[in-house]
Protein backbone atom coordinates (compact mmCIF):
# COMPACT_ATOMS: atom_id res chain seq x y z
CA UNK A 1 0.00 0.00 0.00
CA UNK A 2 1.22 3.49 -0.81
CA UNK A 3 2.09 5.71 2.13
CA UNK A 4 -0.59 8.29 1.37
CA UNK A 5 -3.22 5.54 1.19
CA UNK A 6 -2.02 4.20 4.51
CA UNK A 7 -1.96 7.56 6.32
CA UNK A 8 -4.62 9.81 4.75
CA UNK A 9 -7.44 8.60 6.94
CA UNK A 10 -5.49 9.68 10.03
CA UNK A 11 -5.65 13.38 9.03
CA UNK A 12 -9.16 14.73 9.68
CA UNK A 13 -8.53 18.08 7.95
CA UNK A 14 -7.93 16.37 4.61
CA UNK A 15 -11.68 15.70 4.42
CA UNK A 16 -12.30 19.44 4.23
CA UNK A 17 -13.90 20.41 0.91
CA UNK A 18 -12.44 23.46 -0.85
CA UNK A 19 -13.42 24.45 -4.38
CA UNK A 20 -15.81 21.51 -4.64
CA UNK A 21 -13.38 18.71 -3.77
CA UNK A 22 -11.40 17.52 -0.76
CA UNK A 23 -8.64 20.07 -0.33
CA UNK A 24 -5.47 19.31 -2.27
CA UNK A 25 -2.95 20.45 0.31
CA UNK A 26 0.42 21.05 -1.32
CA UNK A 27 1.74 23.47 1.29
CA UNK A 28 3.22 21.15 3.90
CA UNK A 29 6.63 22.86 3.82
CA UNK A 30 4.96 25.96 5.27
CA UNK A 31 3.07 23.90 7.83
CA UNK A 32 2.02 20.28 7.68
CA UNK A 33 -1.30 18.91 8.84
CA UNK A 34 -1.48 16.73 11.91
CA UNK A 35 -2.87 13.26 12.53
CA UNK A 36 -5.68 12.54 14.96
CA UNK A 37 -3.21 10.94 17.38
CA UNK A 38 -1.42 14.28 17.87
CA UNK A 39 -4.65 16.20 18.40
CA UNK A 40 -5.87 13.53 20.83
CA UNK A 41 -2.61 13.43 22.79
CA UNK A 42 -2.83 17.18 23.36
CA UNK A 43 -6.52 17.03 24.28
CA UNK A 44 -5.87 14.15 26.69
CA UNK A 45 -3.05 16.13 28.28
CA UNK A 46 -5.27 19.19 28.80
CA UNK A 47 -8.22 17.14 30.03
CA UNK A 48 -6.26 14.87 32.34
CA UNK A 49 -2.73 15.96 33.28
CA UNK A 50 -2.16 19.68 32.91
CA UNK A 51 -0.23 21.70 35.48
CA UNK A 52 3.01 23.63 35.34
CA UNK A 53 6.13 21.52 35.04
CA UNK A 54 9.19 20.94 37.21
CA UNK A 55 8.34 22.61 40.54
CA UNK A 56 4.80 21.39 41.17
CA UNK A 57 4.83 18.86 44.01
CA UNK A 58 1.44 17.39 43.24
CA UNK A 59 0.01 14.65 41.06
CA UNK A 60 -0.91 16.77 38.05
CA UNK A 61 2.38 18.65 38.11
CA UNK A 62 4.34 15.42 38.33
CA UNK A 63 2.41 13.93 35.42
CA UNK A 64 2.90 17.05 33.32
CA UNK A 65 6.63 17.00 34.07
CA UNK A 66 6.87 13.32 33.21
CA UNK A 67 5.08 13.84 29.90
CA UNK A 68 7.18 16.88 29.04
CA UNK A 69 10.47 15.13 29.77
CA UNK A 70 9.30 11.94 28.05
CA UNK A 71 8.75 14.04 24.92
CA UNK A 72 12.34 15.23 25.22
CA UNK A 73 13.58 11.66 25.39
CA UNK A 74 11.54 10.75 22.33
CA UNK A 75 13.10 13.65 20.42
CA UNK A 76 16.54 12.56 21.61
CA UNK A 77 16.02 9.06 20.18
CA UNK A 78 14.47 10.40 16.97
CA UNK A 79 17.48 12.57 16.11
CA UNK A 80 20.11 10.22 17.50
CA UNK A 81 21.37 12.66 20.14
CA UNK A 82 23.81 11.20 22.63
CA UNK A 83 22.47 13.08 25.66
CA UNK A 84 19.07 14.38 26.67
CA UNK A 85 20.75 17.55 27.96
CA UNK A 86 21.44 18.44 24.34
CA UNK A 87 17.74 18.67 23.44
CA UNK A 88 16.23 22.10 24.10
CA UNK A 89 12.57 22.83 23.48
CA UNK A 90 12.02 26.14 21.68
CA UNK A 91 9.09 27.91 20.01
CA UNK A 92 10.23 26.80 16.57
CA UNK A 93 13.18 26.86 14.19
CA UNK A 94 13.35 30.66 14.09
CA UNK A 95 13.43 30.75 17.89
CA UNK A 96 16.12 28.08 18.03
CA UNK A 97 18.35 29.86 15.52
CA UNK A 98 17.75 33.13 17.40
CA UNK A 99 18.81 31.58 20.72
CA UNK A 100 22.08 30.37 19.18
CA UNK A 101 22.75 33.63 17.32
CA UNK A 102 22.13 35.70 20.48
CA UNK A 103 24.38 33.51 22.59
CA UNK A 104 27.20 33.30 20.05
CA UNK A 105 26.78 36.98 19.20
CA UNK A 106 28.11 37.96 22.62
CA UNK A 107 31.33 36.09 21.96
CA UNK A 108 32.10 37.76 18.59
CA UNK A 109 34.77 40.40 18.00
CA UNK A 110 35.23 42.99 15.26
CA UNK A 111 36.64 41.33 12.15
CA UNK A 112 35.04 37.95 12.91
CA UNK A 113 33.04 36.47 10.07
CA UNK A 114 29.77 34.62 9.99
CA UNK A 115 29.23 32.49 6.92
CA UNK A 116 25.68 31.81 5.70
CA UNK A 117 24.43 30.79 2.27
CA UNK A 118 22.47 32.62 -0.38
CA UNK A 119 19.68 30.04 -0.14
CA UNK A 120 18.94 30.59 3.56
CA UNK A 121 15.53 31.34 4.98
CA UNK A 122 15.46 34.84 6.50
CA UNK A 123 15.43 33.14 9.91
CA UNK A 124 18.98 31.94 9.31
CA UNK A 125 20.19 35.32 7.98
CA UNK A 126 18.63 38.08 10.03
CA UNK A 127 19.56 36.82 13.55
CA UNK A 128 23.17 36.62 12.32
CA UNK A 129 22.97 40.13 10.87
CA UNK A 130 21.80 41.33 14.27
CA UNK A 131 24.58 39.43 16.07
CA UNK A 132 27.19 40.73 13.62
CA UNK A 133 26.05 44.34 13.88
CA UNK A 134 26.42 44.50 17.67
CA UNK A 135 30.03 43.32 17.69
CA UNK A 136 31.23 44.65 14.33
CA UNK A 137 31.48 41.20 12.78
CA UNK A 138 30.85 40.57 9.10
CA UNK A 139 28.24 38.42 7.40
CA UNK A 140 29.26 36.65 4.19
CA UNK A 141 27.23 34.35 1.96
CA UNK A 142 28.11 31.26 -0.06
CA UNK A 143 26.56 31.72 -3.53
CA UNK A 144 24.23 29.30 -5.26
CA UNK A 145 25.13 27.96 -8.72
CA UNK A 146 22.81 27.93 -11.74
CA UNK A 147 22.19 24.27 -10.93
CA UNK A 148 20.62 25.30 -7.64
CA UNK A 149 23.35 23.92 -5.42
CA UNK A 150 25.90 25.63 -3.19
CA UNK A 151 29.11 26.78 -4.86
CA UNK A 152 31.52 24.66 -2.85
CA UNK A 153 34.61 26.23 -4.41
CA UNK A 154 33.37 29.59 -3.20
CA UNK A 155 32.79 28.03 0.22
CA UNK A 156 36.43 26.93 0.35
CA UNK A 157 37.52 30.44 -0.55
CA UNK A 158 35.21 32.11 1.96
CA UNK A 159 36.08 29.80 4.85
CA UNK A 160 39.02 31.11 6.85
CA UNK A 161 40.34 31.39 10.38
CA UNK A 162 38.18 34.52 10.66
CA UNK A 163 35.06 32.37 10.22
CA UNK A 164 33.48 32.00 13.66
CA UNK A 165 30.15 30.57 12.51
CA UNK A 166 28.88 28.56 9.56
CA UNK A 167 25.07 28.64 9.45
CA UNK A 168 23.27 26.79 6.68
CA UNK A 169 20.10 24.96 5.76
CA UNK A 170 20.09 21.20 5.60
CA UNK A 171 17.41 21.36 2.88
CA UNK A 172 16.49 24.55 1.00
CA UNK A 173 12.87 25.57 1.57
CA UNK A 174 12.65 26.80 -2.04
CA UNK A 175 15.01 24.77 -4.19
CA UNK A 176 14.70 21.53 -2.24
CA UNK A 177 18.47 21.19 -2.49
CA UNK A 178 19.93 18.81 0.06
CA UNK A 179 23.18 20.45 1.12
CA UNK A 180 26.30 18.42 1.96
CA UNK A 181 26.14 19.56 5.59
CA UNK A 182 28.37 16.83 7.04
CA UNK A 183 31.28 17.68 4.73
CA UNK A 184 30.83 21.43 5.06
CA UNK A 185 30.45 21.36 8.84
CA UNK A 186 33.53 19.14 9.20
CA UNK A 187 35.59 21.64 7.20
CA UNK A 188 34.27 24.59 9.16
CA UNK A 189 34.85 22.91 12.52
CA UNK A 190 38.44 22.09 11.54
CA UNK A 191 38.81 25.83 10.97
CA UNK A 192 37.50 26.44 14.50
CA UNK A 193 34.04 27.69 13.52
CA UNK A 194 30.79 26.82 15.28
CA UNK A 195 28.38 25.12 12.87
CA UNK A 196 24.63 25.72 12.94
CA UNK A 197 22.15 23.84 10.75
CA UNK A 198 18.58 24.89 9.95
CA UNK A 199 16.80 21.57 9.74
CA UNK A 200 13.25 22.88 9.33
CA UNK A 201 12.83 21.26 5.90
CA UNK A 202 14.83 18.13 6.67
CA UNK A 203 13.65 16.82 10.05
CA UNK A 204 10.09 16.11 8.81
CA UNK A 205 11.24 14.29 5.70
CA UNK A 206 14.29 12.08 6.23
CA UNK A 207 15.97 9.91 8.86
CA UNK A 208 18.20 12.08 11.02
CA UNK A 209 21.48 11.15 12.62
CA UNK A 210 22.58 14.45 14.03
CA UNK A 211 25.95 13.41 15.53
CA UNK A 212 26.96 12.17 12.06
CA UNK A 213 26.34 15.63 10.64
CA UNK A 214 29.39 17.15 12.36
CA UNK A 215 27.40 20.23 13.34
CA UNK A 216 27.28 21.93 16.74
CA UNK A 217 23.64 23.05 16.54
CA UNK A 218 20.60 21.78 14.67
CA UNK A 219 17.18 23.47 14.81
CA UNK A 220 13.75 22.36 13.59
CA UNK A 221 10.02 22.97 14.08
CA UNK A 222 7.19 20.79 15.33
CA UNK A 223 4.47 22.10 13.05
CA UNK A 224 6.26 21.13 9.86
CA UNK A 225 6.55 17.51 11.00
CA UNK A 226 2.92 16.66 11.79
CA UNK A 227 3.20 18.23 15.25
CA UNK A 228 1.70 21.35 16.82
CA UNK A 229 2.67 24.98 16.23
CA UNK A 230 4.56 26.83 18.96
CA UNK A 231 7.22 24.21 19.57
CA UNK A 232 10.57 23.40 18.06
CA UNK A 233 13.81 21.72 18.98
CA UNK A 234 17.31 23.08 19.25
CA UNK A 235 19.92 20.38 19.52
CA UNK A 236 23.32 21.55 20.73
CA UNK A 237 26.54 19.56 21.10
CA UNK A 238 26.99 19.31 24.86
CA UNK A 239 30.52 20.70 25.05
CA UNK A 240 29.61 23.72 22.91
CA UNK A 241 26.22 24.32 24.49
CA UNK A 242 27.68 24.18 27.99
CA UNK A 243 30.14 26.97 27.13
CA UNK A 244 27.43 29.38 25.94
CA UNK A 245 25.85 31.96 28.21
CA UNK A 246 22.04 32.07 28.07
CA UNK A 247 20.62 35.38 26.87
CA UNK A 248 17.08 35.08 28.21
CA UNK A 249 16.52 34.86 31.92
CA UNK A 250 13.89 33.77 34.39
CA UNK A 251 11.99 30.78 35.71
CA UNK A 252 13.36 27.34 34.85
CA UNK A 253 16.75 28.49 33.58
CA UNK A 254 17.93 29.43 37.09
CA UNK A 255 19.38 27.51 40.02
CA UNK A 256 19.81 30.31 42.56
CA UNK A 257 19.16 34.03 42.55
CA UNK A 258 20.49 36.91 44.66
CA UNK A 259 19.89 40.56 43.97
CA UNK A 260 23.50 40.78 42.82
CA UNK A 261 23.35 37.88 40.41
CA UNK A 262 22.20 34.38 39.58
CA UNK A 263 23.52 30.93 38.93
CA UNK A 264 22.25 29.10 35.87
CA UNK A 265 20.42 25.80 35.94
CA UNK A 266 21.83 22.66 34.30
CA UNK A 267 21.29 21.81 30.65
CA UNK A 268 18.88 21.67 28.90
CA UNK A 269 16.72 23.87 31.16
CA UNK A 270 19.32 26.67 31.13
CA UNK A 271 17.98 27.60 27.70
CA UNK A 272 14.29 27.12 28.52
CA UNK A 273 13.17 30.19 30.47
CA UNK A 274 9.50 30.61 31.30
CA UNK A 275 6.73 28.03 31.28
CA UNK A 276 7.50 25.88 28.27
CA UNK A 277 4.98 24.77 25.62
CA UNK A 278 4.01 21.62 27.54
CA UNK A 279 0.99 20.45 25.56
CA UNK A 280 2.94 21.18 22.39
CA UNK A 281 5.82 19.01 23.58
CA UNK A 282 3.31 16.22 24.23
CA UNK A 283 1.92 16.76 20.73
CA UNK A 284 5.40 16.74 19.18
CA UNK A 285 6.12 13.49 20.98
CA UNK A 286 2.96 12.00 19.47
CA UNK A 287 3.94 13.29 16.00
CA UNK A 288 7.35 11.64 16.29
CA UNK A 289 5.71 8.44 17.46
CA UNK A 290 3.51 8.56 14.34
CA UNK A 291 6.48 9.21 12.02
CA UNK A 292 8.50 6.43 13.65
CA UNK A 293 5.65 4.01 13.22
CA UNK A 294 5.48 4.87 9.52
CA UNK A 295 9.28 4.82 9.26
CA UNK A 296 11.37 7.78 8.17
CA UNK A 297 13.05 5.81 5.38
CA UNK A 298 9.63 5.20 3.93
CA UNK A 299 8.63 8.84 4.37
CA UNK A 300 11.76 9.93 2.52
CA UNK A 301 11.17 7.46 -0.30
CA UNK A 302 7.51 8.49 -0.72
CA UNK A 303 8.35 12.17 -0.90
CA UNK A 304 11.33 11.60 -3.18
CA UNK A 305 8.96 9.95 -5.64
CA UNK A 306 6.46 12.80 -5.39
CA UNK A 307 9.16 15.42 -5.94
CA UNK A 308 10.54 13.52 -8.94
CA UNK A 309 7.03 13.19 -10.37
CA UNK A 310 6.37 16.91 -9.90
CA UNK A 311 9.68 17.95 -11.47
CA UNK A 312 9.16 15.61 -14.43
CA UNK A 313 5.56 16.66 -15.02
CA UNK A 314 5.91 20.41 -14.50
CA UNK A 315 9.13 20.92 -16.42
CA UNK A 316 7.56 19.74 -19.71
CA UNK A 317 4.68 22.24 -19.51
CA UNK A 318 5.41 25.14 -21.91
CA UNK A 319 5.96 28.42 -20.10
CA UNK A 320 6.79 26.81 -16.76
CA UNK A 321 10.25 26.98 -15.24
CA UNK A 322 11.12 24.61 -12.41
CA UNK A 323 13.85 25.70 -9.96
CA UNK A 324 16.32 23.64 -8.03
CA UNK A 325 18.74 20.83 -8.74
CA UNK A 326 18.36 18.76 -11.92
CA UNK A 327 15.93 15.85 -12.11
CA UNK A 328 18.62 13.27 -11.49
CA UNK A 329 19.60 14.77 -8.13
CA UNK A 330 17.74 13.87 -4.95
CA UNK A 331 15.85 16.78 -3.45
CA UNK A 332 13.66 17.52 -0.47
CA UNK A 333 9.87 17.51 -0.54
CA UNK A 334 9.48 20.86 -2.32
CA UNK A 335 9.24 21.94 -5.95
CA UNK A 336 9.27 25.64 -6.77
CA UNK A 337 8.30 26.89 -10.21
CA UNK A 338 7.18 29.96 -12.10
CA UNK A 339 4.75 30.53 -14.92
CA UNK A 340 5.99 32.98 -17.54
CA UNK A 341 3.95 36.18 -17.50
CA UNK A 342 1.93 35.30 -14.40
CA UNK A 343 2.79 36.57 -10.93
CA UNK A 344 3.28 33.79 -8.32
CA UNK A 345 0.42 35.11 -6.18
CA UNK A 346 -1.89 34.99 -9.17
CA UNK A 347 -0.76 31.41 -9.86
CA UNK A 348 -1.60 30.58 -6.26
CA UNK A 349 -5.03 32.28 -6.47
CA UNK A 350 -5.75 30.41 -9.72
CA UNK A 351 -4.86 27.08 -8.12
CA UNK A 352 -6.88 27.90 -5.00
CA UNK A 353 -9.95 28.40 -7.16
CA UNK A 354 -9.33 24.76 -8.19
CA UNK A 355 -9.05 23.67 -4.56
CA UNK A 356 -5.26 23.32 -4.70
CA UNK A 357 -3.29 24.97 -1.86
CA UNK A 358 0.28 26.01 -2.73
CA UNK A 359 2.59 28.70 -1.44
CA UNK A 360 3.60 31.73 -3.47
CA UNK A 361 5.95 34.62 -2.94
CA UNK A 362 9.53 34.97 -1.77
CA UNK A 363 9.26 32.13 0.78
CA UNK A 364 11.26 34.24 3.25
CA UNK A 365 14.30 33.81 1.01
CA UNK A 366 14.66 37.18 -0.72
CA UNK A 367 18.43 36.94 -1.32
CA UNK A 368 17.80 33.65 -3.14
CA UNK A 369 14.96 35.23 -5.17
CA UNK A 370 17.35 38.00 -6.26
CA UNK A 371 19.95 35.46 -7.26
CA UNK A 372 17.30 33.59 -9.28
CA UNK A 373 16.24 36.92 -10.80
CA UNK A 374 12.59 36.62 -9.76
CA UNK A 375 10.25 38.42 -7.37
CA UNK A 376 8.92 35.15 -6.10
CA UNK A 377 8.01 31.63 -7.07
CA UNK A 378 5.12 29.24 -6.57
CA UNK A 379 5.95 26.23 -4.44
CA UNK A 380 4.29 22.84 -4.12
CA UNK A 381 5.41 20.80 -1.13
CA UNK A 382 4.63 17.34 0.13
CA UNK A 383 4.20 15.21 3.22
CA UNK A 384 3.35 11.63 4.14
CA UNK A 385 -0.28 12.09 3.13
CA UNK A 386 0.36 13.68 -0.28
CA UNK A 387 -0.76 11.45 -3.15
CA UNK A 388 0.63 11.13 -6.70
CA UNK A 389 -2.93 11.92 -7.89
CA UNK A 390 -2.65 15.33 -6.23
CA UNK A 391 0.65 16.03 -7.98
CA UNK A 392 -0.96 14.85 -11.21
CA UNK A 393 -3.89 17.21 -10.67
CA UNK A 394 -1.50 20.12 -10.18
CA UNK A 395 0.24 19.25 -13.45
CA UNK A 396 -3.08 18.91 -15.32
CA UNK A 397 -4.49 22.15 -13.92
CA UNK A 398 -1.54 24.45 -14.56
CA UNK A 399 -1.75 24.63 -18.38
CA UNK A 400 -5.23 26.20 -18.01
CA UNK A 401 -3.72 29.23 -16.33
CA UNK A 402 -2.79 30.71 -19.72
CA UNK A 403 -6.45 31.38 -20.53
CA UNK A 404 -7.24 32.76 -17.09
CA UNK A 405 -4.95 35.78 -17.38
CA UNK B 1 -12.84 14.78 -11.85
CA UNK B 2 -12.51 17.52 -14.45
CA UNK B 3 -9.49 19.52 -15.45
CA UNK B 4 -11.39 22.75 -16.05
CA UNK B 5 -11.82 25.54 -13.51
CA UNK B 6 -14.26 24.67 -10.70
CA UNK B 7 -14.71 27.91 -8.83
CA UNK B 8 -14.43 31.23 -10.63
CA UNK B 9 -11.03 32.85 -10.35
CA UNK B 10 -11.65 35.68 -7.91
CA UNK B 11 -10.46 38.33 -10.35
CA UNK B 12 -12.75 40.72 -12.16
CA UNK B 13 -12.62 41.53 -15.88
CA UNK B 14 -11.22 44.95 -14.98
CA UNK B 15 -8.31 43.36 -13.10
CA UNK B 16 -7.57 40.98 -15.96
CA UNK B 17 -7.85 43.71 -18.57
CA UNK B 18 -5.55 46.10 -16.68
CA UNK B 19 -3.08 43.30 -16.04
CA UNK B 20 -2.95 42.38 -19.74
CA UNK B 21 -2.93 45.91 -21.07
CA UNK B 22 -1.95 48.41 -18.39
CA UNK B 23 -2.55 51.99 -19.51
CA UNK B 24 -0.42 53.96 -17.08
CA UNK B 25 2.51 51.65 -16.52
CA UNK B 26 5.84 53.24 -17.40
CA UNK B 27 8.44 55.74 -16.34
CA UNK B 28 8.01 59.48 -16.04
CA UNK B 29 11.24 61.34 -16.74
CA UNK B 30 10.12 64.76 -15.47
CA UNK B 31 8.47 63.52 -12.29
CA UNK B 32 8.68 65.84 -9.30
CA UNK B 33 7.11 63.55 -6.74
CA UNK B 34 8.32 59.96 -6.47
CA UNK B 35 7.95 57.18 -3.95
CA UNK B 36 8.48 53.44 -3.81
CA UNK B 37 7.59 50.74 -1.32
CA UNK B 38 7.27 46.99 -0.97
CA UNK B 39 4.55 44.70 0.27
CA UNK B 40 6.22 42.69 3.06
CA UNK B 41 3.71 39.91 2.46
CA UNK B 42 4.99 39.02 -0.99
CA UNK B 43 7.90 41.33 -1.80
CA UNK B 44 5.89 43.15 -4.47
CA UNK B 45 7.32 46.55 -5.31
CA UNK B 46 5.55 49.63 -6.67
CA UNK B 47 7.10 52.96 -7.63
CA UNK B 48 4.84 55.91 -8.34
CA UNK B 49 6.07 58.88 -10.36
CA UNK B 50 4.01 62.05 -10.49
CA UNK B 51 4.31 65.30 -12.35
CA UNK B 52 2.68 67.97 -10.19
CA UNK B 53 1.93 71.45 -11.49
CA UNK B 54 -0.23 74.23 -10.04
CA UNK B 55 -1.16 71.96 -7.13
CA UNK B 56 -2.58 69.34 -9.45
CA UNK B 57 -1.41 65.92 -10.61
CA UNK B 58 -0.69 66.45 -14.27
CA UNK B 59 0.67 63.01 -15.09
CA UNK B 60 0.94 59.79 -13.11
CA UNK B 61 2.92 56.67 -13.97
CA UNK B 62 4.08 53.63 -12.04
CA UNK B 63 6.45 50.72 -12.43
CA UNK B 64 7.02 47.67 -10.31
CA UNK B 65 7.07 43.95 -9.81
CA UNK B 66 3.54 43.18 -8.83
CA UNK B 67 0.68 40.73 -9.14
CA UNK B 68 -2.42 41.27 -11.25
CA UNK B 69 -4.42 42.80 -8.39
CA UNK B 70 -1.66 45.21 -7.37
CA UNK B 71 -0.93 46.21 -10.97
CA UNK B 72 -4.60 46.80 -11.71
CA UNK B 73 -4.95 48.83 -8.52
CA UNK B 74 -1.98 51.02 -9.49
CA UNK B 75 -3.30 51.38 -13.01
CA UNK B 76 -6.80 52.54 -12.10
CA UNK B 77 -5.35 54.74 -9.36
CA UNK B 78 -3.06 56.48 -11.85
CA UNK B 79 -6.04 57.07 -14.10
CA UNK B 80 -8.10 58.53 -11.25
CA UNK B 81 -5.23 60.79 -10.22
CA UNK B 82 -4.65 62.77 -13.34
CA UNK B 83 -6.09 66.26 -13.14
CA UNK B 84 -6.85 66.03 -9.42
CA UNK B 85 -5.71 68.48 -6.77
CA UNK B 86 -3.33 67.15 -4.12
CA UNK B 87 -6.02 66.96 -1.44
CA UNK B 88 -8.39 65.27 -3.88
CA UNK B 89 -5.69 62.76 -4.80
CA UNK B 90 -5.04 62.01 -1.15
CA UNK B 91 -8.75 61.50 -0.56
CA UNK B 92 -8.95 58.51 -2.94
CA UNK B 93 -9.71 55.51 -0.78
CA UNK B 94 -9.22 51.77 -1.02
CA UNK B 95 -13.00 51.59 -1.42
CA UNK B 96 -12.84 53.87 -4.48
CA UNK B 97 -10.20 51.67 -6.07
CA UNK B 98 -12.12 48.48 -5.25
CA UNK B 99 -15.25 49.93 -6.81
CA UNK B 100 -13.39 50.72 -10.02
CA UNK B 101 -11.83 47.27 -10.04
CA UNK B 102 -15.32 45.81 -9.58
CA UNK B 103 -13.71 43.02 -7.60
CA UNK B 104 -14.44 41.16 -4.42
CA UNK B 105 -10.88 40.99 -3.11
CA UNK B 106 -10.17 38.64 -0.22
CA UNK B 107 -8.72 40.03 3.02
CA UNK B 108 -5.39 38.26 2.40
CA UNK B 109 -4.98 40.19 -0.84
CA UNK B 110 -6.12 43.63 0.39
CA UNK B 111 -2.47 44.68 0.77
CA UNK B 112 -2.14 44.16 -2.98
CA UNK B 113 -4.89 46.76 -3.49
CA UNK B 114 -3.66 49.20 -0.86
CA UNK B 115 0.08 49.22 -1.64
CA UNK B 116 -0.25 51.69 -4.57
CA UNK B 117 -2.33 54.00 -2.33
CA UNK B 118 0.31 53.93 0.41
CA UNK B 119 3.04 54.69 -2.12
CA UNK B 120 0.95 57.51 -3.60
CA UNK B 121 0.49 59.11 -0.16
CA UNK B 122 4.26 59.01 0.39
CA UNK B 123 4.90 60.50 -3.05
CA UNK B 124 2.50 63.36 -2.38
CA UNK B 125 4.20 64.02 0.95
CA UNK B 126 7.69 63.97 -0.54
CA UNK B 127 9.46 67.33 -0.96
CA UNK B 128 9.43 68.84 -4.41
Amino acid sequence: MRLDELTRGDFPILNRVVGGRPVVYLDSAASSQRPRSVIEAMTRYYEWSHANVHRSIHTLGEEATELYEAARERVQRFIGAERREEVIFTRGTTDGLGIVADAIGHTLSPGDEILVTEMEHHSNIVPWQMAARIKGARLRAIPVTDEGVLDLDAFDRLLSERTRVLALAHVSNVLGTINPVAEMCAKARRMGAITVVDGAQAAPHMPLDIPAMNCDFYAFSGHKMLGPTGIGVLWGRYAVLDRLEPTRGGSEMIKEVWIEGARWNDLPWRFEPGTPPIAEAVGLGAAIEYLEKVGMERVAEHERELAAQAVARLSVIPGIAVYGPPESTARGAVVAFSVVGVHPHDVSAFLDAEGIAVRAGHHCAQPLMRSLGVVGTTRASFAVYTSPEEVDLLARTLPGIRDAF
Amino acid sequence: MTDGPRGPLPYSDVIRERWRRPRFRGRLEDANAVAEDVNPLCGDRVRFMLRLADGRVQTARYVGDSCAICTASADVLAEMLEGRRRDEALAISVGDVLETLAADVRPTRMRCVSLPLTVLATALASPR
